[in-house]
C-alpha cells in the first residue's frame, strides 16, 4: 500500500536546564493509506514528541535537528495528487495541513474544548477558520455534516449539539473531539493516548467508535499509547519506541506472536492479561534511560539480559528480519530463546 | 548540650550548602554579597567614619572630587559619609518590618489553615476587611498621631499593618500543601502536628516565605522613604530618605553640581533593593532541590 | 487465613457538594483476615478510594463501623488507637507527590523510626534504613540514602514509599492505584515486592485498582471485590471472579477489557450495555444502581429493590436479584 506519510531520519531535540534532551533520534517510518499504526512506548520514550513533530506543534524549546516528513494527498479514486514537505510549511499552509490533511487529538483532550462555547460553536469556529464549506448554504451544510459526524461517534446530536463541554462526560468529550477532528475530512488522524484516564467501559466505547469510523470513512490512524492492549485491539501495524528511536516495527500479529526485540518481548511479558498465568509475567529490570545522558551503543543495553560488548559499543539500526518486520537489535535471532528462560 | 552541638553543626552544614548552591547562581551571589556588605557597612561604618557634626560652609554643594567621592551636600558635609551613616535606619526598618510581619503571617496563616472551621472563617473575614483599607494613608495618619520618634516603633507599626495580606497567602500555601500525599503519609505515620508543620510543611514553603519576607522588606523601605519625603516623620538622624527629602527642599533639583546629594542616597536605596530582590530570586534554587543545577 | 484484621460493618460515606448530598460509599460490609490480599476494583466514582481512606482512618464514616482487631476505630482508647494508627499504612498513587521533595531518602525513612523509638542512635537508625531499602529492592542501599526524591524514577519512589510505610511494622498496607503511574515495564516487579511483604512478613494488602487483569494477577490466591456506584457488586476468590463472573456488571467489565493479545482481544465475546450513560452520584438509580445499564435487566424487582450481597456460586458473594 502507498504511504501517505513518510518520515525520514527525523531528529528532534529539546533545550533543558541540564542539557540537550534527545527526544527523537533519526526516526524513519511510513504511514500507509487507510492503515492504523500504533506507536507504543513508555513515558519519556519520545512517542508524544514524534506525534507533535508530525503536525508541527512542538513547544518552543524543541528544535527539529534534521530529517524530513513527506505527506501525500490522494484523490478519491486513490491516485496520488501531490506531495508536501511538512517541515517547510509555514503559516496558512501549515494551519490548513493541520486540520484538513492531518488532525491530532491530544492526551489532554478532556480540557481541549473551550468551556464557554457550545459544541455547535466549536464546529462552526473550526469550519470558519478554515473556510470549510463556504458559500451561501454554508450554515445548513455544516450543521448537517457536523451532526452526521457526531452520530458516527455514537453521540446523540440532538443532545450534544447545543451542550456546553462541562455538560458532557469525559468519554463524550473525547468523542466530540474525534468528530471535530474529522470535520475537514483529513486523510490522517493522530491520537495521543486516546483512552488513558478513561474508565474501562468508556474506553471500550471509544475503541468501538474508532473501529467503526475506520470501516466507514477513509483515513489513516496513528495512535500513540503506552497501552499494549489498545494496540492489539486497534492497530494494523505496531512500532515500539524506546529512547527516541523505533526499535521494532511490523504487522500487529507478527509483533505480538513473534517479537524479536528484547524490549518488545519484555513489554509483552510485563502486561498481565485476564488469562495469563502468574509465572509468565516479569518486569524489565532497571528503568528507562535519561534522554539527556543516553547510554552508549544500543540504548536498551543497560536493561537487556542479552547485552554484550557489541551492544554496548555500537547502536543497531532497523533491519528487515522478514518481510515487513524490522528490528533494531544485534541479537534479534536468539532474543526470544534467551528471554524465554529469563525471569526477574 | 549534645543536641545543641548537633543543631549547630547542622546549621553550619546547611549554611555551607546554601553558599555552595548560591555560588553557582551569579545573580543570587551578587545579591547575597551586596546585602551583607550594605548591612555590615551600615552597622560598622558609623564606628569607623562617624557622622560630621558641624557644617562646612566652604564646601557647600561641591561636585565629585578625590576628597569627596560623591561630592558634598547643602551643609558642606561629605555625601558618602552621610550615606554610610544613614544606612542603619533603612536596614533596621527592612529587617524588623520584613521579619516581624512574616512571623505573624506564618503563625496566623498556618494556624488558620490547620484549624479550619469557624476560626479560619473568622480570621479570614477579618483579613479581607483589613485588606480593603488603604494602608499608606492610614500609616501616614497613625505616624502623625503617634508622633513617632524612633525607627523601631515605626517598623513595628508597619509590620502590624502589613501582616494580614501575607497571612492570607501563607494560608493558601498551607491549604494546598496540606492535601499533598506526603503530608497524608506523615499523618498516617503519626509523626505529630509540630513535626508535620516544621519538618514537612514549612521547609516546602521556605522559598515562598523568604521571598515574601524580602518583598515585604523592600515595601517597608519604600513606605519609610515616602513618609520621610512627605515630612510626616521628621528624623534628627541622617537616613537615606531624610537625605533625599532635605536635598529636594534645598533646591538640589536645580543645581547640577549638587546632583549627588540626591543621586547618592537614591542609588543606595536602589542598590539595597536590587541586592534583596536578586537574592530572593535565587532562593528558589536554595530551597528546592529539584532546581539545583549541581550539588 | 488468620483472625479478622479489619471489619467493615454497613459502612456508608456521604459528601456534601453544593448543598446536595452524594453517597460515595453505600452500606459496605466485609471482613479482611490477617495477611490477606484484597483487590477492590471499579471505575472512577465507584467509591473504592473512599473506602480505602476510611479504612486508613483519613476519612470518618457517615454511618456504620470499621473495626481493627475487633475494636471500633472511632471509639478506641489511646493505646489501641496508636496501635491501629501505625498498624495500617498507605502507599499513594502518585509517586511524584508522595515523598517530601526537600528531604533526602535517608531522612524520609529515618524520621518515623526515630520518632517512634524503633531505633536508638544514629548508627542503629542508619542500619535499619539500609535494611528497609534492601527489603524494597533498592540495592545497594548506600546509593539511595543521600538522594532526593526527584533523582529517582517513579518506580524507585514507590519503593521508597513502601519502605517508609514499613518503618512502623504495619500489619496492613493500603495501596491505592500504587502502580498505575509507574512505567508498564516495571509494574510487575513492584507487585512482586508487595507480594513478598505478604509472604515474608504477613502484611495484608488492600490493593485498589481499575485494572481487573492487574487485580487478578496481584490477588491470585486472595479476593477481588468489584464495586459499582458505592456498593459491592461481587466479591470472591480472585481466580473465580475473573473466570466465572456472576454479577452482570462484572461480566460486562470483563468482556470490555482489551487484552494485549490481538487474537484473543479481537475474537472476544462482547456484552453490550443497555445504556452508555453513567448515572450521576447525585441521582443514583433506585433499586439496583446498575439496572438502567444492565444487559440482564429483569424488570420491576431491579428497579425497586436494592439487591443484598449474598452467597452465590464459586465461593463468591454477589449482589444481584438474578443470581441464585
Amino acid at each position: 500500500m502507498e504511504p501517505i506519510l513518510s518520515v525520514r531520519d527525523l531528529t528532534i531535540e529539546y533545550a533543558a536546564r541540564r542539557g540537550k534532551v534527545r527526544a527523537i533520534r533519526s526516526v524513519s517510518f511510513d504511514v500507509r493509506r487507510g492503515e492504523a499504526l500504533a506507536l507504543i512506548g513508555e513515558s519519556g520514550s519520545g512517542k508524544t514528541t514524534l506525534g507533535l513533530g508530525i503536525v508541527q506543534l512542538l513547544p518552543s524549546t524543541a528544535r527539529i535537528a534534521g530529517g524530513s516528513i513527506v505527506y501525500r494527498r490522494y484523490s478519491d479514486t486513490g491516485q496520488p495528487m501531490r506531495e508536501t514537505e511538512v517541515l517547510t510549511l509555514k503559516d496558512a499552509d501549515l494551519r490548513r495541513f493541520r486540520w484538513a490533511e492531518c488532525a491530532m487529538v491530544f492526551q489532554s483532550a478532556l480540557n481541549a474544548l473551550n468551556p464557554v462555547l457550545r459544541i455547535s460553536d466549536h464546529f462552526a469556529d473550526t469550519a470558519k477558520a478554515h473556510r470549510y464549506l463556504s458559500g451561501p448554504r454554508q450554515g445548513a451544510a455544516l450543521t448537517e455534516r457536523s451532526r452526521h459526524l457526531l452520530s458516527r461517534v455514537r453521540l446523540d446530536p440532538d443532545r450534544v449539539w447545543r451542550a456546553f463541554p462541562h455538560e458532557l462526560s469525559g468519554g463524550m468529550r473525547q468523542r466530540v473531539l474525534i468528530a471535530l477532528s474529522l470535520l475537514l475530512e483529513p486523510q490522517l488522524l493522530i491520537l495521543d493516548e486516546p483512552t488513558t484516564a478513561l474508565d474501562i467501559l468508556t474506553q471500550r466505547n471509544i475503541m468501538d467508535v474508532l473501529k467503526e469510523l475506520r470501516t466507514q470513512l477513509d483515513f489513516s490512524l496513528v495512535f500513540i499509547s503506552h497501552d499494549l492492549s489498545l494496540a492489539a485491539e486497534l492497530a494494523d501495524r505496531v512500532a515500539t519506541v524506546y529512547a527516541g528511536k523505533i526499535v521494532e516495527i511490523g504487522e500487529v500479529y507478527t509483533i505480538f506472536r513473534n517479537p524479536h526485540h528484547p524490549y518488545t518481548i519484555g513489554l509483552i511479558k510485563a502486561v498481565p492479561t485476564l488469562t495469563s498465568d502468574k509465572s509468565e509475567l516479569t518486569s524489565i529490570p532497571g528503568s528507562p534511560p535519561d534522554l539527556i545522558e543516553l547510554p552508549s551503543g544500543c540504548k536498551f543495553h543497560p536493561r537487556c539480559p542479552l547485552a554484550d560488548d557489541h551492544c554496548r559499543r555500537e547502536e543497531p539500526e532497523l533491519i528487515d528480519v522478514e518481510s515487513g518486520h524490522r528490528v533494531a537489535c544485534w541479537r534479534w535471532q536468539d532474543a526470544r530463546a534467551v528471554l524465554k528462560a529469563y525471569q526477574v | 548540650m549534645n543536641a545543641l552541638r548537633e543543631a549547630l553543626s547542622g546549621f553550619w552544614r546547611e549554611a555551607a550548602k546554601t553558599l555552595k548552591i548560591l555560588s553557582h547562581n551569579k545573580m543570587g551571589l551578587f545579591g547575597f554579597v551586596m546585602m551583607i556588605l550594605i548591612i555590615l557597612l551600615s552597622v560598622l561604618g558609623p564606628v569607623i567614619w562617624p557622622a560630621e557634626t558641624s557644617a562646612n560652609v566652604s564646601a557647600i554643594n561641591k561636585g565629585v572630587s578625590a576628597q569627596h567621592w560623591l561630592g558634598t551636600d547643602f551643609q558642606g558635609q561629605d555625601n558618602l559619609r552621610k550615606i554610610i551613616n544613614g544606612g542603619k535606619d533603612i536596614v533596621t526598618i527592612a529587617l524588623v518590618t520584613g521579619i516581624l510581619s512574616m512571623l505573624i503571617a506564618v503563625i496566623v496563616g498556618s494556624f488558620s489553615a490547620f484549624i479550619g472551621g469557624w476560626v479560619d472563617s473568622l480570621l479570614m473575614q477579618f483579613v479581607d476587611i483589613w485588606l480593603t483599607i488603604p494602608k499608606f494613608p492610614l500609616l501616614a495618619v497613625l505616624a502623625t498621631v503617634l508622633a513617632l520618634k524612633d525607627v523601631v516603633t515605626l517598623s513595628v507599626l508597619m509590620a502590624l499593618l502589613d501582616w494580614p495580606g501575607l497571612a492570607r497567602q501563607v494560608r493558601s500555601q498551607v491549604l494546598s500543601l496540606k492535601r499533598l500525599d506526603y503530608i497524608e503519609a506523615a499523618t498516617m505515620l503519626d509523626l505529630g502536628t509540630p513535626k508535620i508543620i516544621f519538618r514537612e510543611l514549612l521547609p516546602n514553603m521556605m522559598s515562598f516565605i523568604a521571598i515574601s519576607t524580602i518583598f515585604e522588606m523592600t515595601h517597608a523601605i519604600y513606605q519609610q522613604t515616602g513618609l520621610v519625603f512627605l515630612g510626616i516623620v521628621p528624623y534628627s538622624s541622617a537616613n537615606w530618605g531624610v537625605m533625599i527629602s532635605a536635598a529636594e527642599r534645598r533646591g538640589v533639583l536645580f543645581n547640577p553640581q549638587a546632583a549627588w546629594s540626591i543621586l547618592g542616597p537614591m542609588g543606595a536605596i536602589v542598590l539595597f533593593q536590587l541586592a534583596l530582590v536578586s537574592f530572593a530570586r535565587s532562593l528558589d534554587e536554595v530551597f528546592n532541590p529539584r532546581l539545583r543545577t549541581s550539588v | 487465613m488468620g483472625e479478622p484484621l479489619i471489619t467493615l460493618e454497613h459502612v456508608t460515606r456521604t459528601f456534601d457538594v453544593k448543598r446536595q448530598t452524594i453517597k460515595a460509599v453505600d452500606d459496605i460490609s466485609l471482613t479482611i483476615p490477617e495477611g490477606e490480599v484484597l483487590c477492590l476494583v471499579g471505575e472512577s466514582g465507584c467509591g473504592k478510594t473512599t473506602t480505602g481512606k476510611m479504612i486508613a482512618g483519613l476519612l470518618a464514616t457517615s454511618a456504620g463501623r470499621i473495626l481493627y482487631r475487633g475494636q471500633d476505630i472511632a471509639t478506641m482508647n489511646r493505646a489501641d488507637r496508636r496501635r491501629y494508627r501505625l498498624g495500617v499504612q498507605m502507599v499513594h498513587q502518585d509517586p511524584y507527590a508522595s515523598l517530601n521533595p526537600v528531604q533526602m531518602i535517608y531522612n524520609i525513612i529515618a524520621a518515623p523510626l526515630q520518632h517512634h523509638g524503633f531505633t536508638r542512635g544514629e548508627a542503629a537508625t542508619r542500619e535499619r534504613v539500609r535494611e528497609l531499602l534492601t527489603t524494597v529492592d533498592l540495592t545497594p542501599p548506600d546509593d539511595y540514602l543521600e538522594k532526593y526524591p526527584h533523582q529517582l524514577s517513579g518506580g524507585q519512589r514507590q519503593r521508597v514509599s513502601v519502605a517508609r510505610a514499613l518503618t512502623v511494622r504495619p500489619s496492613f498496607i493500603i495501596a491505592d492505584e500504587a502502580v498505575s503511574m509507574v512505567d508498564v515495564s516495571i509494574r510487575i516487579s513492584l507487585l512482586k515486592m508487595f507480594g513478598r511483604l505478604k509472604d515474608e512478613m504477613g502484611v495484608g494488602v488492600l490493593f485498589i485498582t481499575h485494572d481487573l487483569a492487574l487485580a487478578k494477577y496481584f490477588a491470585w490466591e486472595g479476593r477481588i471485590g468489584v464495586m459499582y456506584l458505592g456498593r459491592l457488586a461481587e466479591i470472591g476468590p480472585a481466580q473465580q471472579v475473573v473466570a466465572h463472573p456472576q454479577h452482570p456488571y462484572t461480566q460486562v467489565l470483563l468482556s470490555a477489557i482489551p487484552e494485549a493479545d490481538p487474537d484473543r482481544t479481537r475474537s472476544k465475546q462482547r456484552i453490550e450495555l443497555r445504556s452508555m450513560d453513567v448515572p450521576s452520584l447525585l441521582r443514583l438509580p433506585s433499586g439496583c444502581a446498575f439496572h438502567p445499564r444492565c444487559p440482564a435487566f429483569a424488570g420491576e424487582i431491579c428497579e425497586k429493590v436494592v439487591p443484598p450481597l449474598k452467597k452465590a456460586g464459586w465461593g463468591s458473594d454477589v449482589a444481584c436479584h438474578l443470581v441464585k
